[in-house]
Formats: C-alpha cells, structure tokens, sequence
C-alpha cells in the first residue's frame, strides 16, 4: 500500500515532473496566461496520462521491444483525438484557445516519459496511479504559474476583476510581461528556486 | 580627522566578528569599513598579482567616468521642461513647485541654476529609490549567502536611473531594480557571475511589463501630458528629413534632446569612454567594433534605401548621436562580467551589438530605440563566442603540438 502511496504522491513535489525533470515546458509556456485554459488542459493531460499510462501497461508484455515507442505514441494519439474532440463538441470556445496545444499533448515529454519509463515496468493499478500522480504534479506547477500570470498580467482570476485594473477605473496597473509567454519562465524558475528550498535534495551536486 | 572614524570600526570590530552579537551582520561592516579604508588583508602568496587596481577601484572608477552622464540627466531634464513651459506658457504646480521655490527655481531654460535644480528634482529620487531598494536586495543576499558586501552595486546602481525616463513612477522604478538585482545577478551567484547586465534586465522588464511609461511620445519630458517625441521616433515616422527638421547634429552631440535622462548626450559618453580606455577598465575593443558595426550596417541600410520604411534613411552619424546607442556601446557593452572576455571574442561580440541594434532601430517597426535589446542579445552570445575563440585557439595550438 505505501508503494501506491509513493508513486500517487512522490510526482506532487518530491519528483515533480516540471519542477525537477523540467519536462512538458512548452505547453506551460503557451496556455498558462489564464487560468480557465490551465484548468481544461490540466484535465485533459491527466485523462490522456492516465489512460496511456494504463493502457500501456496492460499490453506491456505483448508489444515487441523494437517498435514500443510507436505503440506508445498511437495510443496516446488516440487519446490525445478523443480529448480534442470532446472539447470541440462540449467546449468549443476554450478549445479555440488551447488551438494546437491539445493536439500537442501527443508530444508533451511526460506522457511519454511515464509510459516509457513506468508503465513498462509495472502492473496496469499502479501504472494508473503513477499517471494519475505526475498528472497532478504537472497540473499543480501549471495551476501557479497561470495563478499569477492572470492576477498579476490582467487583475483577474477565473475572468473575475480581483484587482481592478486603470483602464476600467481602479488602482491596478497591469504587468503587460505576465502576459507574455516568457514571464512563465520567470516564475516557473522562482517556483523551482522555492521547492528547491524546502527539498534540498533537490539542488544538482556541483561538478 | 579620520582618526576617530578609524577607532570607531575598530571598537565596533568585536562584536561583528564570530561569536560576536551581531555576527550575521559582518557584510554590511565589512563593507563599511573597506569603503572607507583599504582592506586590511593583502594578497600574500606569490602567483597573485598584487596591484591596487581591485574590485572597488574598478567600480569608482566607472561611477568617475558617469559623472558629466549625471550632469547632463540633470541639467537636459530640467533644460526639457523648462524649454517646454517657456514655449507652451504653462508652469510647474504643486508640491514640487513649493519645494523648488524655496531654492530660488526661476523656470528659466538659459539659467544652468534652474534647469539642474529642477532636473535634480526628477533625477535624484530616481537614484535614491534605485539605490535603497536595490543595496538592500544586495545586502540581504549578502548576508543570507555570507558574501562580502561589494561595490558591484554601485555600478548598476548608478547606470540604471540614468537610462530611466524622468518621468517614471518610483513603484515601477523599485520594481524594476529589485528584478535586474535579483533575477538578473543574484540567482546566478551575484557579481562576477551574472550572465546579462543588471540594469539592463530591469529596464527590460519594465520595457515589456509596462510600455505605457517607458516608451511612446509621453514620457521623456517632464511635464504633465506633453507629447515630445525622441529624435529616433521622429525619424521612425518621417526618416532623417523630419529629423534634421527638428534638430541640429550638435543637438543630439551635446545631447540636448529628449530621452531617457542620462543617455541623451553623445559627448559626455565620450568623456567616459576616455576614461574607461585610459584606465583599462572598458574595452576599446567592444566599443570599436560596436562603432564599426552600427556605421556599416547603417550605411548599408542607407544605400540601399526603402520607400516604405523612412528609418532607412537615417545617416550613421545621425544614429551615433541619437537614442543611448553611445550610452550603451560606452557603459553597457563594455560590462567585464557580462561581456565577451577572449580579445578576438570582444571584436565579434561588439560587431555583433552594433549591427544588431541597427537591425532593431531600422527593420523592426515596433521599436524605435534597439541598444538595450541588442546588448541583452550580446551578452547571452558572449560566452557561446568565447567559447569558440578559445576553441580555434586549442585547435591551432594543438597544430604546432602534433605537426
């Protein structure tokens, strides 16, 4: 039961896929400038990591060696279509803000990595939960970033005025760079500085 | 007279050393007492150099060769305000205003008095926020780190309100420094380790984090709501016709246009780059093929002319005397930590600058002004180039080994 315990919990903070693999940058980039758009792509990458994750690991003993990673990658392809398309049918206006980047959950390092590196290895439950806990790793960095880049780029959080901003009359003067996909490396970088604080077994040895 | 100042350290010595009470504070006594007298330690062994040219001496120095740039971010700002009430009939209000009076301010743009006195009213709270809000970042880094307190501050400190718009609000000025101190040096390990120029990272910042105060027609003079376009916006629209319309050569030479305070005159930087040659401190090399790159791409530009783009036309004696490009080849480029350090290396590194800021001010239309983006753009180049430099060296040396 602990081990389950580990692998759900270990890629929140210990083995946070972002904050130490520094995988999946692009998409944390690109769609992090709200937090409405964060919270979809959130659900979409831990239903695709999830589903990969257990999938693969349930025909694990049938796929040849050789050809594994373009198993891997059809299946996550096929989970990738069904989210965009589910998105376009139920939640077409967020789905024309995230544009490429559903599709490009095909080629985000983490799903990859965790079907090629865990759930090749291990039996279909804990594969699942092994999904499940670097989805939310990932979704918690992305979560952060989107936090501050809305509150502090727009005044807003979720599309509502928290610090009404000068052009409608308040007080806030709105940071232009939050707005700005560079701004995510910003504080992603801060984000890493802090667990790396708290986690000191973190910080690379010298070389 | 220094006697008492000397025994006062000494007393308070004790208590800043191990186990003393206020031994986590030994950096900001450290700093005090090697500001005000030569370090006691000296370099011993015998494979040092020993020469009195070390970190403190290098950074007065610069500050030395930016003193006529602080004269000038006084006097012009005043001089631009001044000019513009006496053309536009409006005066200085409120609070400043009192101030200003109780010092005899006359609003006359020909008394020297007057326009330093209301320059200084711009500039020195500028370099007062600058230097509060930045030392403490340094210092509190220090002290965490157990760093000795330097005076690499001094430097950043001094060059970042003088290519500040005089009319920037303090909070953004604040803001700006604390980025440049904190994201720009001291995650990388703080002086001698930053990659990018500090004070160039925090105007960088408030460049894309709040254009509405640093660029556009509004804010380089000092007065509320007058639209008073710098020379290279006035070229941006109308190419160098409008500008020579507007100015004469020798108003951009001495400097007496608007700008962001200490960038505007060509001459004081001249007088800095002397003394940053004379003294070894800058490089001649960066800020000459800086030169050589900003005039041969201008004039490339220039023959090759565009009917649709009007900057095209600007003629590359107009471009050196325009905007901060002297300010930047002269202060910025030439920074030791974030510059190119391999001699070969700093020919290409400076080359590089200066093309790139012409490429900025004449193709891309949305930035009139290109020196900042084109030194940040270096210094992320420069260890690539020396790199590479030293790799040829290895390599052709290895030759002679082998052959």
């Amino acid at each position: 039961m602990s081990q389950a315990k580990d692998v759900l919990l270990d890629p929140l903070f210990n083995k946070n896929p972002i904050g130490l693999q520094i995988l999946g940058i692009c998409s944390a980039l690109a769609v992090t400038s709200k937090l409405e758009t964060v919270v979809v792509m959130s659900l979409a990458v831990i239903f695709v990591i999830c589903g990969s994750n257990a999938s693969v690991s349930l025909i694990r003993s049938q796929i040849p060696s050789n050809i594994r990673i373009i198993v891997q990658i059809t299946i996550i392809a096929t989970l990738v279509i069904i989210v965009d398309q589910f998105l376009k049918a139920y939640a077409f206006g967020i789905s024309k803000q995230l544009s490429v980047f559903v599709g490009l959950i095909i080629t985000n390092c983490i799903v990859l990595g965790r079907a090629e590196g865990f759930a090749m290895k291990n039996p279909v439950g804990l594969s699942f939960l092994d999904g499940l806990g670097n989805g939310l790793g990932y979704s918690i960095v992305l979560l952060l970033v989107a936090f501050f880049r809305e509150l502090l780029g727009a005044g807003k959080l979720l599309g509502y005025t928290i610090l009404p901003s000068t052009s409608e009359g308040g007080w806030y003067l709105p940071n232009g760079l939050m707005l700005l996909p560079p701004s995510a490396f910003f504080i992603i970088g801060l984000l890493i500085w802090l667990l790396r604080t708290w986690k000191t077994d973190q910080i690379e040895k010298e070389n | 007279m220094m006697k008492p100042l000397r025994d006062l350290l000494d007393k308070l010595h004790p208590h800043f050393t191990e186990g003393g009470r206020l031994e986590r504070l030994y950096p900001l006594y450290e700093a005090l007492d090697t500001f005000t007298y030569t370090p006691g330690e000296v370099t011993g062994g015998a494979p040092h150099v020993r020469d009195a040219m070390d970190l403190k001496r290098v950074m007065i120095t610069v500050v030395l060769a930016l003193l006529p740039c602080f004269f000038m971010a006084m006097w012009n700002t005043g001089f631009q305000a001044n000019s513009a009430y006496a053309l536009g009939g409006g005066a200085l209000e409120g609070g400043r205003a009192e101030l200003l009076q109780l010092f005899g301010y006359g609003a006359d743009p020909d008394s020297l008095f007057d326009n330093l006195l209301l320059g200084a009213s711009w500039f020195v709270p500028v370099y007062l926020v600058t230097n509060i809000v930045g030392g403490m970042w340094e210092a509190l880094f220090c002290i965490v780190r157990k760093h000795e307190l330097n005076e690499g501050f001094l430097v950043t400190g001094s060059l970042f309100p003088l290519i500040c718009p005089p009319t920037i609000p303090l909070w953004q000025v604040a803001l700006g420094i604390s980025f440049g101190v904190v994201i720009g040096k001291e995650i990388f390990g703080g002086t001698g380790k930053n990659f990018l120029n500090p004070a160039l990272t925090g105007r960088a910042f408030l460049f894309f984090a709040y254009p509405a105060q640093i660029s556009g027609d509004r804010v380089w003079t000092a007065v509320d709501g007058l639209s008073s376009a710098t020379p290279l916006a006035v070229a941006a629209e109308g190419g160098q016709q409008a500008v020579v319309a507007a100015i004469s050569w020798f108003d951009g030479f001495f400097g007496t246009i608007p700008g962001s305070m200490g960038e505007t005159s060509a001459l004081a930087c001249l007088f800095g780059a002397a003394v940053l040659i004379l003294s070894g401190i800058g490089s001649w090399r960066i800020m000459f093929s800086g030169l050589g790159g900003v005039i041969f791409f201008s004039t490339l530009f220039m023959l090759i002319g565009s009917e649709t783009n009007p900057m095209f036309s600007l003629a590359p004696h107009w471009h050196l005397v325009l905007g901060g490009l002297a300010f930047g080849l002269v202060f910025m480029a030439t920074d030791p930590v974030s510059g190119a350090m391999t001699e070969e290396g700093q020919y290409i590194y400076g080359f590089l600058i200066g093309t790139m800021c012409i490429l900025i001010r004449v193709v891309n239309p949305a930035f009139p002004e290109g020196v900042m983006l084109a030194i940040l753009f270096g210094n992320v180049f420069a260890p690539l180039i020396d790199q590479l430099v030293l790799k040829h060296h290895i390599k052709r040396r290895l030759r002679h080994v082998e052959g």
